[in-house]
């Protein structure tokens, strides 16, 4: 858990939107009847969130309840109850690991054991630099291509020990590898490639199934 | 109107009325922790688990609605065990530590727990441990006890209008509290003990030193402001240990403001326990004979129009009486009860009354406060406007300072000027005044406490005429006192009489010379640079500003220690009863006076406290019956004259110090300190 309801962090004095997502914050909030903008405190949230470096300040959430006319504490209510907003700072690649059965069934402890060794930190510690922070969380939906990991916005899946190092290491050379299956089968169709509609003008029956050993989960 | 069965008894009840509230309605305790009357209904709890036919499993009876033909059971087999597992999960964080907790011997799980509690836990693993909150001055948290209902959260957003409590984080992390650490500010936080249905929340001046069943329960008024809210006074012994509300529905509901609740240790400071007389300059210890002596050698021969009297903010009626036969038995006609100089017109009594009620409150839909900050000075008076502005549909317009008075309103000016329009009905609030079916005005201290008051007064009066506030069953005209003894000097006539000075003249006479007795019955708060040369005796409870100047002090008793009739803002007479003794050698008031005017050749025609209360109602026919409220004819009052155009101002500076007893008080000091001296850092325009 990210969050709990101890106080928080004094973070930076001030917080201000930017100009560009001022007008954001705008459409947002115009989504919602006159007097519910309250119902915005969400999004706004994610927003101050991705312009604060991926955590929330105090200062934050204070703008944002005085933007939405509502007392901050229902603010604080919305941010410490919900583990996607980090209250503390953390690093420019947020490594969140899933550790949820599916996932664990499938070797995320290898995955964990790997984030650890290659950035020398444990879970929910962030590395000196302030370029990785590690944590466990629970199921994020990606249980059909288990094990994973989520990095900041993008679900890198079917990991193992080798391609979460090969992961972490193109990420410290800078790069922003690909999204999705590092084994390279398309979204969560079967790993061994397809086992049905394989030809598009067979019109007999069936094809039969190349390999079916790692059918779904 | 929906009929249901509840326990094989048919019982029909209103629409909309709980099956909870039913079950109240025939006799039927439903054990329940979040459910409070006054608040929202979170039905988070489940104490309250009730069988419903029909139904595939026990409801929640504080948040099902009776409906038509319903069949509830509340004792059967069923109901027990689910009201058992609630208790236990209830337990399985909750310490054992009852021996050492405050709230024993009068807490909701406690008692509940005799009823539904298991004998032993099941509950193997580590309990959780919460971090206590810092809540300021008044409230003690010991937040491991903190069962979650949520009524302290409700609390504070509906009926004290501060959303600064709330559930942080979430299942097994969450905790109440402030999340920023931060003293509740508000004058009704003290409330918060009373919500709290366990020992979470404590009132942390009264920590650790008795056990509910150890003390001695008196019924009560409070005095610490005008209102009158009924009050118990829990004693041991000699020692006044702390002070809860009791309900009323007509002033104070079952609330309590905090200067109210926590003024009490200033009862055990800086007492007068014994007469002084000064002798070389200084005030020595004397007998009461020397006291008397002292008064009487120096008062005998001094012309009637020479001595004057003025009476304090906590007086009890009976002592102003007293005073008053005493002082006009001299030959005086100096004579005031308004030591804070409000010159307002006192010929009718509408004139001067909380004509509305405070319980009328609910039934008007447009409101104006002229010169006042009902916060500070009727806290009850602003949490009913709020109670209102929740029923929604309730217009506040505000000519005075601008406040956070918790509810929104209209700022319409800051002073005179701005009434004047609004009583010639150029100001364009008129006409949400006019549309109004019931509007009414309240007039604060700002606005009568001024050398203009009387002429204020008649321009209120105007304003509300014009305005439509008086009809036919509704008097919208309304003046909130600050002081508990006010309106009870006025309805008894403790005025200066034909060709009599008032404060301010009787202060100037002082000064000049012309005055050269006063006798001050717990009047405090006037200038006492002012009295000049004059022979001062007082007569009070607490070494204050008055007793520091007098040449004579004679030990009066607190509102705790004497049965008193005090009148309220209302109008309402109400008796507060003695819960302990005097101090040391001091009396009750009434006491001292019939006494000193044996010594001084005016006797008093009274020698019990009925025969008092009796020259009170003939005095004034209000006092023929206490508890009751004797409305007010509607005529003229007020003096037309030149109004000073400065804006109103609060003369209330500090809050939580209004008067001998609050000042003396070490808790109200603390509050001082964490809520005003924060404040004024903050916005650097207090103080």
């Amino acid at each position: 858990m990210s969050s709990n309801g101890t106080a928080p962090l004094e973070g930076p004095k001030d917080f201000a939107f930017t100009a560009e997502n001022l007008e954001r914050a705008k459409h947002i909030i115009a989504k919602y009847p006159a007097g519910k903008q309250a119902s915005a405190v969400m999004p706004l949230l994610d927003l101050a969130q991705r312009q604060n470096d991926n955590w929330l300040p105090r200062a934050a959430m204070d703008y944002v309840a005085e933007m939405l006319s509502m007392p901050r504490i229902r603010v604080y209510e919305v941010a410490t109850f919900y583990t996607m907003y980090n209250l503390k700072p953390v690093g420019k690649h947020f490594i969140q690991v899933c550790t949820t059965t599916p996932c664990w069934l499938r070797g995320s402890d290898d995955v964990v054991k790997a984030c650890e060794r290659k950035l020398g930190i444990g879970l929910g510690e962030t590395t000196s630099d302030g370029q990785f922070t590690v944590i466990e969380v629970e199921c994020l939906g990606a249980c059909v291509n288990a094990p994973m990991v989520q990095i900041n916005d993008d679900y890198y899946e079917d990991l193992d020990a080798a391609g979460t190092e090969a992961l972490l290491d193109a990420l410290k050379r800078g790069e922003r590898p690909k999204a999705g299956p590092i084994s390279g089968r398309q979204t969560s169709s079967p790993s061994g490639g397809p086992t049905t509609l394989i030809s598009r003008t067979s019109t007999s029956a069936s094809a039969p199934a190349a390999d079916s050993t790692h059918g779904d989960d | 109107m929906p009929k249901l069965t509840i326990d094989g008894i048919e019982v029909e009840v209103e629409p909309g009325t709980s099956v909870l509230q039913a079950c109240e309605q025939i006799g039927i305790e439903i054990p329940r922790f979040c459910y409070h009357e006054r608040l929202t209904v979170p039905a988070n709890c489940r104490m309250c688990l009730v069988e419903m036919e029909k139904a595939p499993k026990p409801v929640a009876s504080c948040a099902m609605p009776c409906g038509e033909g319903m069949v509830i059971k509340t004792n059967t087999d069923l109901v027990h065990k689910a009201r058992k597992g609630v208790m236990e999960f209830l337990l399985i964080n909750h310490p054992l530590d009852c021996p050492i907790c405050d709230q024993g011997g009068e807490c909701d799980l406690q008692d509940q727990a005799m009823g539904y509690g298991f004998d032993r836990s099941r509950f193997q693993e580590n309990k959780r441990a919460v971090k206590d909150k810092y809540l300021g001055p008044l409230i003690k948290t010991i937040m491991t006890r903190c069962i979650h209902c949520t009524r302290c959260i409700r609390f504070a957003d509906e009926i004290a209008g501060v959303p600064e409590l709330g559930a942080t984080g979430r299942g097994e992390h969450m905790e109440v509290g402030t999340y920023i650490e931060q003293a509740i500010s508000s004058e009704l936080s003290g409330n918060l003990i009373d919500v709290c249905p366990v020992g979470a929340l404590t009132s942390k001046p009264y920590a650790f030193t008795t056990r509910p069943w150890e003390l001695r329960k008196t019924e009560t008024i409070d005095v610490m402001d005008a209102l009158g809210s009924n009050i118990r006074v829990d004693t041991r012994g000699p020692e006044v240990m702390r002070l809860t509300p009791r309900l009323n529905e007509d002033i104070n509901e079952e609330w309590l403001a905090d200067k109210s609740r926590f003024h009490y240790d200033g009862l055990k400071r800086q007492r007068l326990d014994r007469p002084y007389v000064r002798r070389d300059g200084k005030l020595q210890p004397a007998t009461w004979a020397e006291a008397f002596t002292a008064i009487a050698e120096r008062v005998k021969g001094v012309p009637g129009d020479r001595i004057a009297a003025l009476a304090g903010d906590l007086c009890d009626a009976e002592s102003m009486v007293a005073l008053k036969d005493l002082v006009e038995g001299l030959g005086s006609k100096n004579l005031d009860c308004r030591q804070d100089g409000a010159a307002f017109d006192t010929s009718a009594r509408a004139g001067y009354l909380f004509n509305t009620t405070i319980a009328g409150i609910e039934k008007a839909d447009a409101i104006l406060l002229i010169g006042t900050y009902p916060r500070w000075e009727g806290s009850m008076v602003n949490a009913r406007i709020r109670k209102r502005y929740l029923m929604g549909g309730l217009k506040v317009g505000v000519v005075g300072e601008r406040r956070d008075l918790t509810y929104p309103y209209t700022y319409l000016g800051a002073g005179p000027q701005t009434l004047q329009e609004l009583a010639d009905g150029s100001h364009e609030f008129c006409e949400i005044l006019k549309t109004a079916k019931r509007p009414m005005l309240i007039l604060g201290a700002g606005a009568l406490r001024r050398a203009d008051g009387a002429a204020i007064q008649a321009l209120a009066r105007q304003a509300a005429e014009a305005n439509n506030m008086v009809q036919d069953g509704w008097n919208g005209f309304n003046v909130l006192h600050t002081a508990a003894a006010r309106v009870g000097g006025l309805e008894l006539g403790f005025l200066p009489g034909q060709g009599g000075k008032a404060t301010a003249e009787i202060l100037a006479g002082a000064s000049s010379g012309a005055i050269e007795v006063v006798y001050l019955l717990g009047a405090d708060e006037i200038d006492t640079a002012k009295l000049g040369d004059a022979f001062v005796i007082y007569q009070g409870h607490h070494g204050d500003r008055g007793a520091h100047r007098a040449d004579v002090v004679l030990p009066g008793a607190a509102y705790t220690e004497k049965n008193g009739l005090y009148v309220n803002t209302e109008g309402r007479v109400q008796m507060a009863r003695m819960a302990v003794f005097p101090l040391g050698e001091a009396r009750e008031d009434w006491k001292i006076l019939r006494a000193l005017g044996d010594q001084l050749g005016v006797r008093l025609p009274y020698d019990s406290l009925a025969q008092v209360r009796k020259r009170l109602a003939e005095a004034s026919p209000v006092f023929r019956s206490i508890e009751s409220l004797t409305m007010a004819e509607w005529g003229p009052f007020g003096q037309a004259g030149t109004i000073d155009a400065a804006p109103f101002h609060c003369p209330i500076e500090n809050y939580y110090m209004t008067d001998p007893i609050s000042r003396a008080s070490a808790t109200m000091a603390k509050c001082t300190e964490t809520f005003l001296a924060a404040a004024s850092e903050r916005t650097g325009t207090h103080g």
